[in-house]
């Protein structure tokens, strides 16, 4: 579909088949059954679900290497594994979950899913363009895979010059997999944006916008921007390995630094493009399960926007004691700080949502009490090391482990998990068991706590991060964090369980069984191929509207 | 109080200037980060148990934020953030700013040790002296890739940077023992990069210089010179290592751990090397002597007997200075207890 064509609502209602019910379509899930029309669909809900499909196989792989790097570290010497195996792992599960996890995970299953839905579309605008992004994804996923395999890279998921070009372990494929890995990044941004301005359903204003599609917005915008430069940094290293370019190197008259300012440039927006699209799905859930309107709906939106640009103007709190200027680091703590006041602005609203709501505690709910806790604590640890002074004790040492484990990782996991269970019934039709929902949701951010907590501490005693060995002294504490990664390990372990099995025996879930006012719930579950059926949803109020009209003095138009 | 507290937050002693500045930082913020996240849990918290909801159609009233609550959402974290970046970077002032009368030793990171060089005096490998309460200015670089000088005691940490000098500085507080880490990952042994800074007292420092200007000249600056003194330990590892260079060693041995086609000279003295029959065998003068002279007397595992015999291509003195050479290219163990058994001196370009 061209961008031009959006005027859905001037479509008829779908006209039902011959021999067909009305109100019978297949459901996207039905509509085609052979392999080939799910490999070659241009459904952006199919899409999504095999987008689903393969980054909960990342996440499995990145899991099991960090279980290794955490097995490794339970004994001060060697554990399980030899030293240069210890280096190789903690790289790949940093490279896996980073490229393959984290920034694919919300966009491309939930984000391809829900936005066209949320806002009155039958696809993104670019459906040919999205199917390319998962293989590009896919295809970038396999040439890494294939050099892990192949040898395996040691320089951490940074891949710092010049180590990373002096390495002989195998750097190329795996630089050049994340770099087309880029490009499916980029893919998506660019649809995201093209399909938010030109294919709203009508009634949907920029502020009548979900928030979710406000934050997979701003996301977009960041990783059009950002990750060119990573791509282009990326080419540059394989070129300095391979051709020994000498941009980096110093020995050839490179500078280190320059490549810890481009690829900072592009990892630190990176971030958000992680904990954007989380702050999205969190902004539904509240609403829906408070069943309140956003309480400071357009501070919200716009802290996202917030957010990408100045995430843009922070790289340098990165570089504190690489030799920079004094003057340079105190412009990046300011800046950096900015972050942290848009993200208090989001944390305040959100929990304003839940006064004077009808708080349903239910499984999302639980994952978004463990979001705003680590998002509150991780976010408020960032700040602390943009102070300067404290990040010189602190830069690179398990302080930063912890740190990005709780915000980054922490809100986006909590957020992922959320989604899952509140897009659940939606995606696939079933409900799950809430009990075991809550049961693992409890374990997931215990475990998240025992894991990282001790590495907080780790950081304060002085333990630096990438060791393979470590003296005697910081055993006590990251023996705590290996316990607290098993139980985390098992919480993932049973949500996977219950959630295959509702998957083939759930029972049938009602089209909205939230009773949510998100507009995705406005058509079937699981909707139909073309989204909606039937005459077009009528948009004409702000999404989670939950007020009765007839009693409240409401604003008319947002 | 602060003792407990630190306790608590497992921080290691102080024992620079720097340290006690850092750490009230950190205490401070600390204390704001609990106190504001407990009182956002405890909002949240009882916003949950007084909104439940009673039905599942409960519909909710229209609440948006006046202007005033949006102002105080914004203003009250930017003050706190303010207020700690104006302590924190008055206190990176204060560490970035060496003062005048500092006292200067160069520092250079280089896979995987530190390298010490007194302007005026000694150097010595992964153990750096200094006299307490007195700044001493780092200066540091790199020889191969990127390092990072830690002290988690003086709670400074400098990135060592190939091509460029960066620095930083303390004053340490208290005479003592203290562990330097490398916090950038630098490759295979990132992680036994370790060394340690021995703290004097007045007395005690004026004595160890006194020592280190008497004895061998040939660690001092002046003196190398003078080559034709008589043989000095350091002295015959530089001859050790060019007639290593000459006679082909290095064509199949590397000296930065990374194995080759034999293995890596670096570590080798004293390890426990593998052989093919399965025993193992320590790395002596004697082993390293014989590998030498009769190669295939000892294979280790992992590797072809490909290596020629220089039984008489080298002579006494030739083979004695390759093994001196050798003895000076290991990484000492972590020493996290006990005494320090002094540097070992080597010329800091070599
Ligand atoms: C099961 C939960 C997890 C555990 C137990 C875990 C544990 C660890 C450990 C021990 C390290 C090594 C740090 C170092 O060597 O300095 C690490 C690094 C890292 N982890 Fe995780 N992790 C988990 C989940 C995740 C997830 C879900 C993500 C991202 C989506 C993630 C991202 C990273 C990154 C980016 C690094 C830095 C890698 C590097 O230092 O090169 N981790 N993690
Ligand atoms: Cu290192």
């Amino acid at each position: 579909m061209s961008p031009s064509s959006s005027s859905i609502a001037a479509e008829p209602g779908a006209v039902p088949a011959p021999g067909e019910h009305h109100d019978h379509h297949p459901s996207y899930l039905v509509d085609g059954t052979t392999v080939k029309s799910w490999l070659l669909t241009l459904d952006h809900k199919r899409i999504g679900v095999m987008y689903l499909i393969w980054v909960l196989l990342f996440f499995l792989v990145g899991g099991i290497y960090a279980l290794v790097v955490r097995l490794e570290l339970l004994t001060p010497g060697p554990t399980i594994v030899d030293a240069m195996t210890y280096n190789r792992a903690f790289t790949m599960h940093g490279v896996v979950m980073i490229f393959l996890f984290m920034i694919p995970a919300i966009p491309g299953a939930f984000g391809n899913f829900m936005l066209p839905l949320m806002l009155g579309a039958k696809d993104v605008a670019f459906p040919r363009l999205n199917l390319l992004s998962l293989y590009l994804l896919l295809s970038g996923a396999a040439i890494a895979i294939w050099g892990m395999l192949n040898g395996g890279m040691d320089t951490g998921w940074t891949f710092y010059t010049p180590y990373s070009t002096h390495t002989t372990t195998t750097v190329a494929p795996i630089l050049f997999g994340a770099f087309i890995i880029g490009f499916s990044s980029i893919a998506t941004g660019l649809n995201f944006i093209v399909t938010t301005h030109t294919m709203r359903a009508p009634g949907i204003t920029w502020f009548r916008m979900p928030l979710f599609v406000w934050a997979m917005y701003a996301t977009a915008c960041i990783q059009v921007l950002a990750t060119p430069v990573l791509g282009l940094v990326l080419l540059l290293v394989v070129g300095e390995q391979l051709f020994q370019f000498g941009i980096f190197d110093p020995a050839r008259g490179g500078d280190p630094v320059l490549f810890q300012h481009l690829f900072w440039f592009y990892s630190h927006p990176a971030v958000y493009i992680m904990v954007l699209p989380a702050f999205g799905v969190m902004s539904e859930v509240v609403a829906a399960f408070s069943r309140k309107n956003i309480f400071g709906y357009r501070a919200v939106a716009f802290s996202s926007l917030g957010i990408a640009f100045v995430g843009f103007f922070a790289w340098g709190h990165h570089m504190f004691v690489s030799g920079q200027s004094t003057f340079n680091a105190g412009v990046f703590a300011v800046l950096t700080m900015l972050v942290g006041v848009f993200t208090a602005i989001k944390v305040f609203n959100w929990v304003g949502t839940v006064y004077k709501g009808a708080v349903d505690f239910k499984t999302p709910f639980a994952y978004f009490c463990g979001f705003l806790y680590f998002t509150v604590f991780g976010g408020m640890t960032g700040v602390a090391f943009a102070t300067a002074s404290l990040d010189v004790p602190w830069h690179d040492t398990y302080f930063v482990v912890a740190h990005f484990h709780f915000i980054m990782v922490g809100a986006t996991i909590m957020a992922f998990m959320a989604a899952l269970h509140y897009w659940f019934p939606k995606m696939f039709g079933k409900t799950y068991h809430e009990g075991w929902g809550l049961v693992s949701a409890a374990l997931i951010i215990l475990g998240f706590n025992a894991t990282f907590i001790p590495q907080f501490l780790l950081g304060n005693a002085g333990m630096p991060r990438r060791y393979y060995e470590y003296p005697e002294r910081f055993q006590t504490l990251n023996v705590a964090s290996t316990t607290g990664a098993t139980l985390l390990a098992f919480g993932f372990l049973i949500t996977a369980i219950y959630l295959t099995y509702s998957l083939v025996y759930g029972e049938k879930a009602s089209s909205n069984p939230w009773n949510s006012r998100g507009y995705e719930w406005l058509t079937e579950s699981p909707p139909p191929t073309h989204n909606f059926i039937g005459p077009q949803p009528v948009y004409t109020d702000e999404p989670h509207f939950y007020v009765d009209r007839e009693k409240a003095e409401v604003p008319d138009a947002v | 109080m602060n003792e407990l507290l630190n306790n608590i937050l497992f921080l290691p002693e102080q024992a620079s200037t720097f340290a006690e500045r850092v750490d009230n930082l950190h205490i401070f913020v600390v204390t704001v980060t609990m106190l504001s996240s407990l009182a956002v849990g405890t909002a949240a918290l009882y916003f949950f148990f007084r909104y439940r909801r009673r039905t599942p159609e409960q519909l909710t009233e229209y609440v948006i934020p006046s202007v005033k609550t949006e102002f105080l959402f914004v203003s009250l974290p930017l003050i706190f953030f303010l207020t700690w970046f104006v302590i924190g970077f008055r206190d990176f002032v204060f560490v970035t700013t060496p003062p005048k009368d500092a006292m200067d030793v160069y520092v250079m990171g280089k896979q995987w040790m530190w390298k010490f060089a007194y302007p005026e005096g000694p150097n010595g490998v992964n153990v750096l002296h200094v006299p307490a309460n007195r700044p001493v200015r780092l200066l540091i670089t790199s020889r191969d890739v990127l390092h990072s000088f830690f002290v988690p005691a003086f709670r400074i940490k400098m990135d060592a940077v190939p091509g460029r000098y960066t620095q930083t500085w303390f004053e340490a507080t208290k005479p003592g023992t203290y562990q330097i880490l490398c916090t950038e990952y630098c490759g295979l042994s990132h992680s036994k990069m370790l060394g340690e800074v021995v703290v004097l007292s007045p007395e005690e420092w004026d004595a160890w210089l006194k020592e280190q200007r008497r004895g061998d000249l040939a660690n001092r600056q002046d003196a190398l010179a003078d080559l034709s003194l008589a043989p000095q330990p350091a002295r015959m590892a530089e001859q050790g290592q060019k007639v290593a260079a000459e006679v082909g060693c290095f064509k199949c041995h590397t000296v930065n751990g990374e194995p080759h086609i034999g293995p890596t000279f670096l570590g080798l003295y004293g390890r426990q090397e593998t052989l093919q029959d399965g025993s193992a065998i320590r790395a002596d003068e004697a082993y390293i002597t014989q590998s030498m002279m009769d190669p295939g007397a000892h294979l280790v595992t992992g590797y072809a007997n490909a290596m020629p015999t220089f039984q008489g291509k080298l002579t006494g003195p030739q083979t004695a200075a390759i093994v001196e050479y050798i003895k000076t290219l290991r990484t000492p163990d972590i020493r996290t207890t006990g005494a320090s058994q002094g540097p070992v001196y080597e010329p800091i370009q070599q």
